[in-house]
């Protein structure tokens, strides 16, 4: 079982990049997830760490990024917040459109939406704020066994 | 563990094994600088044998379609083979499997390359 809260605040650094990969397969393996479930979780936490030091701060020095691990009874809730101007998820092109199946980049939120069960991306002129639960065993929290 | 990568030649074609994890930084950055030395030395025949590659994140999956298409751009041909479930899975989901040619087995793959 993992700890209820845990929290960091990263430099905006490569560095940060694979710590929170690695932070976050130990904690969705202590919450108790098969190992394929945690490659999942680990890759959307790393991907949204990329995109938070890369795209949110761009790599500057004066800016942190946050990462947060809250294990509730049936949900790992990951929030992971950078310090940049803010994204706008409306205007991330659709990576398996035809047209942008080629292109090089644009896939990090596409493979965090595949891996999550709930991604939410709060973007503020502070930054953005990106939310990632995964239900353990696929159950929602409060999700309610049908009765016999 | 980072990446690592060797080349060698079977029949005019250049097999590329790779080993360890195509990611943002240090991982994308070999498989960049790999294929581009080869096509600037005329090896055009290129089979990237990703066998023991075993974790490829979005920058990775951008380096190996910038590694196709600049071989496409150059006259050559570049190939997949030896996908572990993890890659296989990762291009199923990002609709590129068929984009990639794939290969199972290293001989045919071999014979499968323009001659």
């Amino acid at each position: 079982m993992c700890a209820d809260r845990v929290s960091y605040t990263l430099d905006s650094t490569l560095e940060t990049v694979n710590n929170a990969e690695e932070t976050a397969s130990r904690m969705a393996t202590e919450a108790g997830f098969d190992e394929e479930e945690v490659m999942k979780i680990a890759m959307a936490v790393r991907e949204a760490a990329v995109n938070a030091v890369l795209h949110g701060n761009a790599y500057d020095p004066n800016k942190k990024v946050t990462l947060a691990f809250e294990c509730t009874a049936g949900d790992l809730v990951i929030v992971i917040r950078d310090q940049g101007k803010g994204l706008d998820a409306s205007k991330i092109p659709d990576p398996l459109a035809p047209d942008n199946l080629m292109k090089t980049s644009g896939r990090g939120i596409f493979l965090i939406r595949s891996f999550m069960d709930v991604v939410e991306i709060h973007p503020s002129q502070t930054g953005t704020e990106l939310k990632m639960i995964k239900h353990v065993h696929g159950k929602p929290a409060d999700s309610k066994e049908a009765p016999q | 563990m980072s990446m690592k990568s060797s080349t060698r030649q079977v029949d005019g074609v250049t097999i590329v094994d790779l080993s360890g994890r195509i990611t943002l930084g240090e991982g994308s950055v070999v498989l960049r600088d790999t294929v581009r030395d080869l096509l600037s030395k005329g090896q055009k025949k290129i089979l990237l044998n990703l066998g023991d590659v075993n974790y490829i994140d979005s920058s990775g999956i951008g380096e190996l379609v910038s590694a196709f298409t600049t071989a496409k751009n150059q006259g050559g041909e570049l190939k997949l083979l030896n996908l572990t479930k993890k890659v296989h899975d990762l291009l199923q989901i990002t609709k590129l499997y068929t984009v990639f040619d794939v290969k199972e087995d290293e001989a045919g793959a071999v014979k499968s390359f323009n001659k």
